[in-house]
């Protein structure tokens, strides 16, 4: 069967690349080809990726606290390039502060997110949550 | 004496060079107009006869050619996102020695599809997609292609998953498959494409460009005049067996139409501190600015260095450079000849074409404040630290002062975030050899080496 093509990195501003290394190994060993754009990376380059290798989902990770800010607006833009429904997974640091996780999430989901996941989240419950949405079998 | 003819049907003029492999030097070299419209056959042999003129009767062991007459080799492409296979397919092309129509993004539409064929290039690059990745767009836009009933050849080179089926789309044309330009995301694999595209080239578009009727005279036609240019960069930066180089070098080509740039350099950020964003540059790069020439193009000089800076640089006021311009853009052969004001208007034009070309060609850098603290970002290749650069072109060759014209290809305090070289040593080909040396480079690598280390002038540096 072909392999599941996930596009992932480190949005906005953010330099922090061992949890991005991290998640490459973790995704690449549970059997995903992983487009790995490491750190750094705009909107629209993690578009711009997805479009090109026809990616089943993109995941985003940050940690320096304004992953808020810069996945805003992100579904419309994946709608505007043409990936329409293409499952968005973010997790790591992504707000300021410590805040109540259920309401950081549900501002996610409203913001076009499939699944958002808290600080200090194993790789594996990510994985597992993407296997669901993307209706893989284990 | 054993003496080799090294041809350039160029689109204005057809330079003849003569080497004498033996003792390994430069016999002579001279020009005559280029003869495309009747028969090519006129101006080559006009060619000769100068420098027959000059050297006596020589008796030519082979004889190889390049051009770039009657347009050369005009392209267009089209790939998926800009910044990626629409990039690398243009990346390719200009690698080609190919002169880039246009590169078309995502799906061609009708209004695409007649500007096709009305501008009928002589090769179209169809790209897109990773392997495995998208296969609508190519698809597409092969479907879209083969309604044009042009004969110009296509060369697929995108997504493998897609490229037989284009192939079928596009049944009865003349087409081409190689590996895909881009193969995996971010990585660049010109060069299948590249081959193709030179291939076709020596069998197909020289023919139909009338070149061939020249084939008795040339025992092989090889290659655009551009390919011979970056061969010979790069045989000089690299060296060869028994004969060393010179080193990464960045080398200025400035004609009346374009300004081409060529660096042969990685270029990859150094400090660990830097990050490194989009598509990796190939080792060996060509850029073709289209709209900066000294003749031609002058109004793109002007266009994007400002009358003010042309008139400062040449001491001439802006008000008789608007009229010297306005003369030169419509009397395309006037040279300065010793007219003082056109001298030094020349030499600002040149000085800014060269700027312009080279901080276009060269990659920047920008600082981003993150938490870890300052950080760079570098786009495009990292040329601070080239230490040779090879200025060429008639423009160029032809005046006084071009050590201090060819500097503007180095670093700018004034625009520090422009990766150029800081600290280089400037070349000049005086006796305008490069094509030649490209074209003897196929199978005489090391005398074309040794011959250009001798004939480059270092004057004024």
């Amino acid at each position: 069967m072909k392999k599941k093509v996930i596009v992932l990195g480190v949005i906005g501003a953010d330099v922090h690349a061992v949890g991005n290394k991290i998640l490459y190994h973790a995704f690449t060993d549970a059997g995903f080809e992983v487009i790995n754009l490491g750190v750094m990376v705009s909107q629209e380059e993690f578009i711009a990726a997805a479009i090109e290798s026809n990616a089943d989902a993109i995941v985003v990770s940050s940690l320096y606290g304004q992953g808020e800010l810069d996945c805003r607006g992100m579904r419309e833009k994946c709608d505007e390039a043409g990936l329409k429904d293409i499952p968005l997974l973010v997790g790591g640091n992504i707000v300021i502060g410590k805040q109540v996780f259920e309401e950081v999430e549900k501002r996610f989901m409203e913001m076009g997110f499939n699944a958002v996941f808290p600080p200090g989240t194993r790789p594996e419950t990510g994985i597992a949550a993407l296997k669901e949405i993307l209706l893989m079998e284990d | 004496m054993k003496p080799v003819l090294l041809i350039d049907f160029g689109s204005t003029y057809t330079k003849v060079t003569a080497v004498d492999l033996e003792g390994e030097q430069l016999l002579g070299t001279a020009c005559a107009y280029t003869t495309v419209q009747t028969d090519i056959n006129i101006g080559l042999d006009n060619a000769i006869r100068l420098l027959e003129e000059k050297n006596g009767k020589l008796h030519f062991a082979e004889r190889f050619a390049c051009s770039s007459a009657a347009g050369g080799l005009r392209m267009i492409t089209s790939g998926l996102v800009p910044e990626l296979t629409a990039e690398a397919a243009k990346v390719a092309s200009l690698g080609a020695g190919a002169k880039i129509i246009k590169v078309f993004s995502f799906q061609l539409t009708e209004d695409d599809i007649e500007y096709i064929r009305t501008e009928n290039p002589d090769i179209f690059l169809l790209v897109g997609g990773t392997d495995g990745g998208n296969t609508e767009c190519i698809i597409h836009n092969a479907k879209m292609l083969s309604s044009i009933p042009n004969d110009f050849p296509i060369v697929i080179a995108g997504n493998r998953s897609a490229a037989r089926e284009c192939q079928r789309i596009l049944e009865g044309r003349e087409v081409y498959v190689c590996e895909n330009v881009m193969p995996k995301f971010g990585v660049l694999n010109a060069e299948p494409a590249q081959k193709q595209i030179q291939e076709i080239f020596l069998h197909r578009i020289i023919q139909a460009k009338g070149i061939t009727k020249a084939a008795s005279l040339v025992s092989g036609i090889l290659m655009p005049t551009p390919s011979a240019v970056m061969k010979a960069m790069q045989l000089l930066a690299e060296g060869c067996e028994g004969e060393s180089g010179i080193g990464d070098l960045i080398g200025v080509d400035v004609g009346g139409a374009t300004t081409d740039v060529y660096s042969i350099a990685e270029g990859m950020p150094e400090a660990t501190n830097t990050v490194y964003r989009g598509l990796p540059e190939p080792y060996v790069k060509r850029t073709v600015e289209g709209d900066i020439g000294m003749r031609y193009s002058i109004a793109g000089i002007v266009e994007a260095a400002g009358i003010r800076r042309i008139s400062q640089m040449s001491g001439l006021s802006v008000e008789r450079v608007e009229e010297l311009i306005d003369h030169l853009a419509v009397n395309t052969e006037a040279l300065p000849n010793g007219d003082h004001e056109l001298e030094m208007l020349d030499y600002a034009l040149a000085s800014l074409a060269i700027e312009t070309a080279v901080t276009r060609h060269a990659g920047s850098i920008e600082e981003a404040y993150t938490m870890m603290g300052l950080t760079y970002v570098q786009t495009g290749k990292d040329l601070t630290r080239v230490k040779q650069i090879v200025a060429t072109g008639g423009s160029l060759i032809n005046t006084k002062r071009t050590a201090a014209i060819a500097a503007h290809a180095m670093y700018d305090k004034m625009n520090p975030m422009s990766l150029k070289p800081k600290d280089a040593q400037i070349w000049i080909d005086r006796s305008y050899i490069l094509a030649a040396m490209g074209l003897l480079s196929e199978h005489h690598p090391q005398i074309a080496l040794r011959i250009m280390k001798k004939e480059l002038k270092k004057d004024g540096y």
